[in-house]
């Protein structure tokens, strides 16, 4: 079972991760976006930080409910408001218990991906972040470092793809070969879940 | 790459508490960014509120003021400003009449606009949306995010404030930002890339001997690079460009308001002579320009370059573009 504290630490290592790889999000932003995409989730991720360390929720849900709402308040652009919906929608479905199953866990992230896919009209091949987020979600039935492997190949098999979403789809043909930067930040939080189950000792 | 900043985290803040200093008549509110006009409530009017990323000044805040927006809510540079920004800008000018939102068609200042309408409906405020999108460098909307907002929003910020300015209810507001938009096409074209703060390098590599064809307005490259070419068969193109999805044949669609706009790093010099030549082929093809607009107001940091917009104008949305205005870049009438 997982409980609030395993969430937060699911978030601090997202937020380790985004500032140790904002450079090259940004950087991979540059040539298909506006070169701001590591800036804007460092941004979001350090006030997600702070707001974990002002409130301290009791549970997994309002964790990550917490984390979202911070999201959707810090981070503008199309990111702000899609990962700010990941993990809101995620919590929600946690509900209000004070832990929850890795099979619960596994079911609340599948919802809060279809949200995502929801808001902002997309679906696995349009290069964004569900290339990453549908296949790692999809291995989390097998462990959790499957997901973010999983999720990191989803990342790196959009750079031949054309996007058909988001800013980078105004390039047409152009956006073909580069790797989607929103799926590659989604893979981040994928693989800080995977290090933290990891070294929670608790395999699925 | 040299910038006239302090550091590129606080350039937003920096700016805002320069118009602040520099336009006493206007609410400056430095750290939650929003602009407001100043008693935006006293007049009993609907509120016009619009917002984007930075970076494209004087667009958004710099048409703060009598007789066009009512509030705008500036963003990170190039990143759409959040849902917390637009419903507090909501609520400081919200007098009961209701709010239109001007929302320019990028992916995020979509969704939050669309996350602020809901929770401002929440707290009992009537909003509607009108969605700007007037680029026809982006054609197949199938495919795409659809076609972006650019030029025309200048438009339809002007005449949705003008008309709010008369008193005009919520939904009329609402449907002539609507019909402005459906009247109003853009083409850009970029003769170098911008450099944002955050990253300090050009977004793009162009060379010099070559300009990009259908450029946005956030550094992204075009659809098409060609070799530098005059300025007359620049505005052939753009030009032609614009027209062809207008759908305007000749002087018996009406007449025309023109916005000749700078990029940012192109000088009035180079924007006055390329619209004289756009001026030419206008004529050539028998459309009567109405109104011109010629200057920087949809601006894309230090991009060099040029966008053409053009607005199948009636008499009703031509008295309203004649309408007063008082804001810090466009003021006339008053």
């Amino acid at each position: 079972m997982r409980d609030a504290d395993f969430f937060r630490r699911w978030m601090a290592a997202a937020a380790a991760a985004v500032e140790q790889e904002a450079d090259r999000l940004t950087e991979l932003d540059s040539p298909i976006g506006d070169a701001d995409h590591g800036s804007n989730m460092l941004r979001g991720f350090i006030a997600v930080r702070a707001a974990l360390d002002a409130e301290a929720p009791a549970t997994p849900g309002a964790v990550l409910q917490l984390a979202g709402r911070t999201l959707i308040s810090t981070v503008g652009g199309a990111s702000g408001p899609l990962y700010g919906t990941l993990l809101r929608r995620t919590g929600k479905e946690l509900g209000e218990a004070a832990e929850v199953s890795d099979d619960e866990l596994c079911k609340a992230l599948y919802a809060g991906v279809g949200a995502v896919a929801l808001l902002g009209g997309a679906a696995p091949g349009d290069k964004t972040m569900l290339d990453a987020l549908v296949p790692g979600v999809a291995a989390l039935n097998t462990s959790y470092r499957a997901a973010g492997d999983a999720a990191d190949n989803g990342a790196q098999a959009t750079v031949p793809m054309l996007a058909r979403k988001g800013r980078a789809s105004y390039l047409g043909e152009r956006s073909i070969g580069h790797q989607d930067p929103g799926a590659t930040s989604s893979a981040l939080l994928l693989g800080a879940l995977a290090d933290v189950a990891d070294a929670s000792g608790g395999q699925r | 790459m040299k910038m006239l900043i302090n550091s590129p985290e606080t350039v937003v803040a920096d700016a805002l508490r320069g118009m602040a200093a520099a336009h006493p008549e206007l609410d400056v509110d430095v750290e939650r960014r929003v602009v407001v006009r100043r008693n935006a409530r006293a007049g009993g009017r609907v509120g016009v509120v619009s917002g984007g990323g930075s970076g494209h000044e004087p667009l958004h805040a710099g048409f703060v003021g009598y007789g066009m927006l009512s509030a705008a809510c500036p963003g990170e540079v190039f990143t759409s400003p959040v849902p917390d920004q637009m419903l507090r800008a909501a609520e400081a000018v919200d007098s009961g009449q209701g709010v239109l939102f001007v929302v320019k068609n990028y992916t995020g200042d979509v969704l939050n606009f669309e996350m602020a309408a809901e929770l401002a409906e929440e707290d009992g405020l009537r909003v509607e949306r009108v969605l700007v999108n007037d680029d026809v460098a982006v054609t197949d909307s199938l495919y795409t995010a659809g076609r972006r907002g650019t030029g025309a929003t200048l438009f339809v910020e002007k005449i949705a404030g003008a008309a709010a300015e008369e008193g005009a209810p919520l939904e009329r507001v609402a449907a002539l930002a609507r019909r402005v938009n459906e009247s109003s096409r853009s083409f850009g074209v970029a003769l170098s890339a911008c450099t944002t703060p955050a990253k300090g390098s050009p977004t793009f590599d162009l060379p010099d001997g070559e300009l990009e064809l259908g450029v946005g307005i956030h550094g992204e490259p075009g659809r098409e690079r060609r070799a530098m070419m005059p300025a007359r068969e620049i505005a052939e193109i753009t030009v032609g460009a614009v027209l062809e999805e207008l759908g305007q044949a000749g002087p018996a669609d009406g007449p025309v308001l023109a916005l000749v706009n700078g990029m940012g790093a192109t000088p009035l010099l180079e924007l006055y002579g390329f619209h004289a030549e756009v001026a030419r082929v206008l004529e050539a093809r028998g459309v009567p320009v109405a109104r011109t607009l010629v200057g920087n107001y949809v601006t894309s940091l230090d991009m060099a370059g040029c966008s053409v917009t053009l607005c199948r104008a009636d008499e009703e949305l031509l008295r309203l573009w004649d309408a007063p205005v008082q804001t810090a870049a466009l003021r006339w009438g008053r």
